[in-house]
């Protein structure tokens, strides 16, 4: 080619961004790489190493260290060491630390591009007009909460040792969400990058060892999936962060089940795109490029989905065709190209699987006619249309270049096919019309919703998702809670449990006897008797039989989860609405104090004064959550846009709540009434030593106008009520207050649909005492954070 | 709206496409715009990190650059000497020893037009004699457009009979601010009637019109009245070109061709003032338009410095030495 060709043709050549830096960096470590622990380098143990390839011309670039047992212990060990000393810094210390990171990383942004666009296979272009940037501003940002942390959190210590592991497809971007907020509350980490990603991550150790950041503090050890159980395994690590795939999401959860871990899980997704009649068509066109095309589309929130009303799909769909022909896949390091190289050929191998399936169900292909690199792990961008919602790859994550199309007539049917689906991690919602962008939004059952926009981030507004795309939320003041523990449950005792009464006969008299009064479940608003037609008995500690309740089974559990996913006019009810009913419960309640002290008296062999108190604390818990229930608001954030980002907080949907034995009205209450009050349908399993007081109160609930279905009280055996709503996939969340087996048997249990949980591990919490039982301590766990991103402009 | 071909069936090196013959008013088109402004300047500010032209491909581009320049003076203080000078920067605007080192001496590159006011028109196309560049004149009370329609009409012949092969009108601007979308289609019809022969650009003024979809239904209702070329400005508005309006602008172009099959010119004008800032428009025709809406026929910059920062650019390109302007020629 010559000047003159180039005239003519007016071809783009190729525009090399230089990897020398890169070389050289790599060339230092050609010995191989050691594992970061404890501020040293330390090798690998019997000088284990695995090989790093280029994936866009299949070339060795390193050999990364293989992290063992061993290996994770000593990491453990050293975040051990360094965690209290890096607590006790400070909030403004740790922000002088945050901030050095945020500047060493611009100092060193271009070869921190480089290294990873090698690694990975993306484009330059991403990894520096994107992924590193946004790791620069979630230093800066978090380095904002260390230094606020104090007077914003003062209720909330660190957790402790974080074990992190994260994937391949973002490995310096989910590097820094994971740690900035971690360190800057005064945790620290052991973190594992992806086995086909490493070399960022330790790279970036090297900056933040110059940038002055102490030992101990970050420690990265290298190695496949079985360094990652190692880690999960580690019973020193006080919380588990995953970013990945479900299914490994999933063996954690199971993994890290009764281990008093806590747990954030940011998985898979099937993002719908819904484009409306009313969308500006060519936007939404450049929308679905940055939504299936970015990396490849190995993202977890891409927009993989593509939802067109009918009356434009033909159209949008030419016009998407048209955008294919223009876009240019290769070489990385190439500043002329939009898609670079698929990061592994087993990855390559499960798109070419699946493209293929999707055709033999029916698919119409179409693949850009664009040229591909001769050699190296690449595929071209691909549309498969007149998809039906059955079909596979509708529903399963491929991970890839591919978006499937299928059409929609109305917005109810947008919704419904958006929802369809067993992912809820993000959206995208094109409609030049603001009432129904904004109607659409809130009804999506996903984390994060991008309105005429697509896979924007910022370390301002929380991303997480919901159903089978995890748990938690990274970035926003959201995100820096899930790094913070209440100060209020860490003290808190194992519970200690009386060996249950024998029954003790009563010897009966020729008497006028108490008129018998059989105490039911409660299903969808009306009395029900248990499907088994078995009782149990109810007795006093001193074993005097005070009356029988239904033994509730799996079927029951069933119908009042059938109830409660019904009563979604709730979730839908205005708050004052909610906090109106609230109050009315406690008014109610209140009439009839005396008769439920007499009730706790007689269960508990509680003194009457003790037990009035009881029933005083519970009208004040329901006349608080009366008040939280319009105040619990979400928030505006401002991220760096013409825009804004609205936190919304959502209700999860069905809550199983599993109560214990003591104050069994209280707890009853102080975990029924956060849930409804934030809009959330409960399932409850009152005490199951001391059930009384909870079906008293459906009475309650009767004459206080609370809608059917909101409350759904089931009595019997814990354990076994347990069981079944940990195992029902559509109850979205789950609470146990209750015995060690059963917390961690919720955990293990809900890997079906990967609930939420929240579980005292057997530990005692002291109901009447607001800060460990009340307001802002249980309301993040009764709603999920939506963020939608408004950007706005005429 | 079944049917969108392919501005790429558009064939390159087509030295004269077919004229936009226009179509009735489609006001139903006209209301039904939307474009979305954060989506465009996300498109135009991601595009030029995700193409780039160096070497000797960025060489090729800028001379293409030159051939599609309308080289311009529109000053109250023109005179014929002042308007003659233009002319030969026009006949030979890059200096003959870069482009014989570029391997282009034999391509007889100039730019694609000279653009005065009416009063020059002679003159230059006088001084154009042989050259093969055209003359365009500014017309219908440029720049502000509120002349009497009839004296409009008058000036366009005018220039016409001077020898003007292309006119660049200014439509009133408040017939778009009041959606006044018929008074506009109906003095675009007769401005293309009065131009005749000569290729008619209608200037928008986006500067005045503020938004985009202002800008989009402005467009359209213009090339249903049948302009050859639809420009941004008058260089005389507030704002003059961005690549955000260029953006709106030719993706109204590819939507008129694709409904119509009809094909029109783009000319973005002022503010366009160095080599950089003209590959990213560059780039913007290519991804959007596709390869013919980067020769002269179809693709028009109005400026009146970029051609000094091009130069300088070849030069460093020929010799690896940054240049300096007294090194070229002034127009």
């Amino acid at each position: 080619m010559n000047v003159a060709r180039y005239f003519d043709e007016m071809s783009y050549a190729p525009a090399p961004e230089s990897d020398s830096e890169a070389r050289a960096w790599l060339k230092r470590h050609a010995e191989g790489f050691h594992h970061v622990i404890g501020g040293a380098l330390v090798p690998p143990t019997d000088g284990a190493r695995f090989d790093t390839i280029a994936p866009a011309t299949g070339e060795v670039l390193a050999r990364i260290a293989q992290g063992d047992a061993a290996t994770v212990a000593a990491a453990v060990a050293a975040a051990r060491k360094a965690q209290a000393p890096w607590a006790k810094l400070g909030g403004h210390g740790r922000a002088r630390h945050l901030y050095a990171l945020a500047r060493a990383v611009q100092r060193h942004a271009r070869l921190l591009a480089v290294v990873e666009a090698l690694d990975n296979g993306k484009p330059i272009r991403e990894t520096r007009d994107i992924d590193v940037p946004l790791v620069a501003r979630h230093f800066y940002h978090h380095a904002g909460w260390a230094q606020l942390q104090e007077r914003e959190f003062p209720d909330h210590g660190p957790v402790g040792v974080i074990g992190q592991i994260i994937p391949w497809n973002f490995p310096l971007l989910m590097l820094a969400w994971k740690i900035a907020p971690a360190l800057a509350l005064g945790n620290t980490v052991v973190l594992k990058p992806a086995e086909f990603t490493s070399l960022t991550a330790l790279l970036f150790a090297e900056i933040a060892a110059d940038a002055g950041l102490p030992p101990g503090v970050l420690n990265i050890v290298t190695g496949d999936g079985a360094t990652g159980s190692a880690l999960v395994a580690h019973p020193d690590v006080d919380k588990i962060a995953f970013t990945g795939s479900t299914e490994v999401g999933r063996m954690i959860r199971a993994a890290t089940a009764g281990s008093g871990k806590s747990l954030t899980l940011e998985l898979g997704g099937k993002s719908p795109f819904i484009v409306f009649d009313d969308a500006d068509l060519d936007g939404a066109v450049e929308g679905v490029v940055d939504a299936i095309w970015f990396n490849q589309g190995q993202v977890c929130c891409a927009g993989s989905r593509l939802l067109v009303q009918e009356s434009v799909a033909p159209v949008f769909l030419d016009k998407l065709k048209r955008r294919m022909a223009t876009l240019r896949v290769g070489h990385p390091l190439d500043k002329t190209i939009d898609l670079g190289a698929i990061v592994a050929p087993v990855q390559l191998e499960r798109i070419q699987r699946l493209v293929a399936i999707g055709v033999a169900e029916g698919a119409t292909l179409h693949q850009a006619d664009v040229e591909l690199p001769q050699t190296g792990c690449f595929y071209p961008p691909t549309l498969l249309s007149g998809v039906q919602p059955s079909a596979t790859v509708a529903c399963e994550e491929i991970f890839g270049p591919v978006v499937v199309s299928m059409t929609f007539r109305t917005p109810d049917e947008a919704v419904a096919l958006a929802n369809n689906s067993r992912y809820g991690l993000a959206a995208s919602v094109w409609s030049e019309t603001i009432g129904l962008a904004l109607d659409i939004a809130p009804k999506l059952q996903v984390g994060v919703v991008w309105i005429n926009a697509t896979n924007l981030f910022d370390a301002a507004v929380g991303f997480g998702g919901c159903r089978e795309s995890g748990f938690g939320r990274e970035g926003g003041r959201e995100g820096v809670l899930e790094y913070l523990k209440p100060k209020a449950w860490t003290g808190r005792k194992p519970r200690v449990v009386a060996a249950p009464p024998t029954a003790r006969r009563v010897e009966q008299r020729f008497a006028t006897p108490t008129l018998d009064r059989t105490a039911k479940l409660f299903i969808g608003g009306k009395q029900a008797r248990p499907d088994g037609n078995h009782s149990r008995p109810v007795l006093s500690p001193k074993g005097v039989r005070l009356g029988e309740v239904g033994e509730g089974n799996r079927k029951d559990i069933r119908n009042a989860v059938a109830a409660a996913r019904a009563a979604d006019g709730w979730s839908r009810a205005t708050a004052h609405n909610r906090a109106q009913i609230l109050y009315y419960l406690a008014e109610n309640l209140s009439a009839r104090a005396d008769e439920f002290a007499a009730r706790i008296a007689a269960m508990t062999d509680a003194p009457p004064a003790k037990a009035l108190a009881e029933v005083e604390a519970a009208v004040a818990r329901l006349f608080s959550y009366g008040a939280w229930a319009d105040k619990y608001e979400g928030t505006v954030h401002t991220p760096p846009l013409r825009g804004v980002a609205l936190a919304l907080n959502e209700p999860i949907g069905v809550v199983g709540v599993v109560c214990p034995d003591e104050a069994p009205l209280l707890a009853f209450i102080s975990l029924v009434a956060p849930a409804i009050a934030m809009g959330n349908r409960v399932v409850v399993a009152p005490s199951e030593r001391h059930p009384l007081a909870a079906t008293d109160f459906y009475q309650v609930m009767e004459t206080s106008d609370l809608p059917a279905g909101v409350v759904n009280i089931v009595t019997g055996a814990s354990a076994d009520l347990a069981k079944t709503l940990a195992e029902h996939d559509d109850v979205d969340a789950l609470w146990v207050f209750n015995s060690a087996e059963v917390s961690a048997l919720a955990e293990r249990l809900s890997v079906g649909n990967l609930k939420r949980t929240l579980v005292d591990n057997g530990l005692l919490t002291d109901w009447h005492d607001p800060a460990a039982a009340e307001g802002r301590i249980f309301l993040p766990h009764a709603v999920q954070v939506k963020n939608v991103w408004i950007p706005y402009g005429e | 709206m079944t049917h969108l071909a392919l501005a790429s069936d558009v064939r390159s090196g087509d030295a004269h496409p077919a004229r936009n013959g226009g179509i009735p008013l489609d006001l139903s088109w006209v209301q039904d715009v939307r474009i979305n402004l954060s989506a465009a300047e996300r498109r135009v500010a991601s595009l030029p990190g995700r193409r780039s032209v160096k070497k000797d491909a960025q060489a090729a581009w800028l001379l293409k650059a030159v051939t599609c320049m309308d080289l311009t003076t529109l000053n109250g203080d023109d005179t014929a000497e002042r308007v003659k000078r233009l002319c030969a920067k026009a006949r030979s605007p890059v200096r003959p020893d870069v482009l014989a080192a570029l391997g282009m001496a034999e391509r007889g590159v100039t730019t694609g037009a000279v653009c005065v006011y009416h009063r020059f028109v002679a003159t230059a196309v006088d001084a154009l004699a042989g050259s093969g560049v055209p003359v365009a004149a500014v017309s219908t009370g440029f720049p502000a457009g509120l002349a009497p329609h009839d004296v409009k009409l008058r000036e366009i012949e005018a220039s016409v009979r001077d020898g003007a092969a292309e006119i660049d009108i200014v439509i009133t601007r408040e017939h778009a601010l009041t959606g006044n979308w018929t008074a506009l289609y109906q003095e675009m019809r007769d401005f293309r009637a009065a131009c005749g022969n000569a290729h008619v650009k209608a200037i928008l003024a986006t500067g005045d019109l503020k938004t985009l979809r202002n800008v989009v239904r402005a467009s359209l209702v213009c090339m249903m009245a049948g302009a050859d070329f639809i420009k941004t400005s008058t260089g005389k508005e507030g704002v003059n070109a961005t690549r955000l309006v260029t953006l709106a602008m030719i993706r109204a172009i590819r939507d008129y061709h694709g409904r119509t099959g009809a094909i029109v010119g783009y000319k973005p004008a002022g503010g366009i003032s160095t080599a950089k800032d003209i590959l990213d428009y560059q780039i913007l025709m290519k991804e959007e338009l596709g390869r013919p809406w980067l020769e002269p026929t179809l693709f028009r910059i109005g400026a009146s410095s970029l051609l000094a920062d091009i130069e300088r650019q070849l030069e460093h390109h020929v010799t690896g030495r940054y240049s300096a302007f007294n090194r070229h020629p002034m127009s």
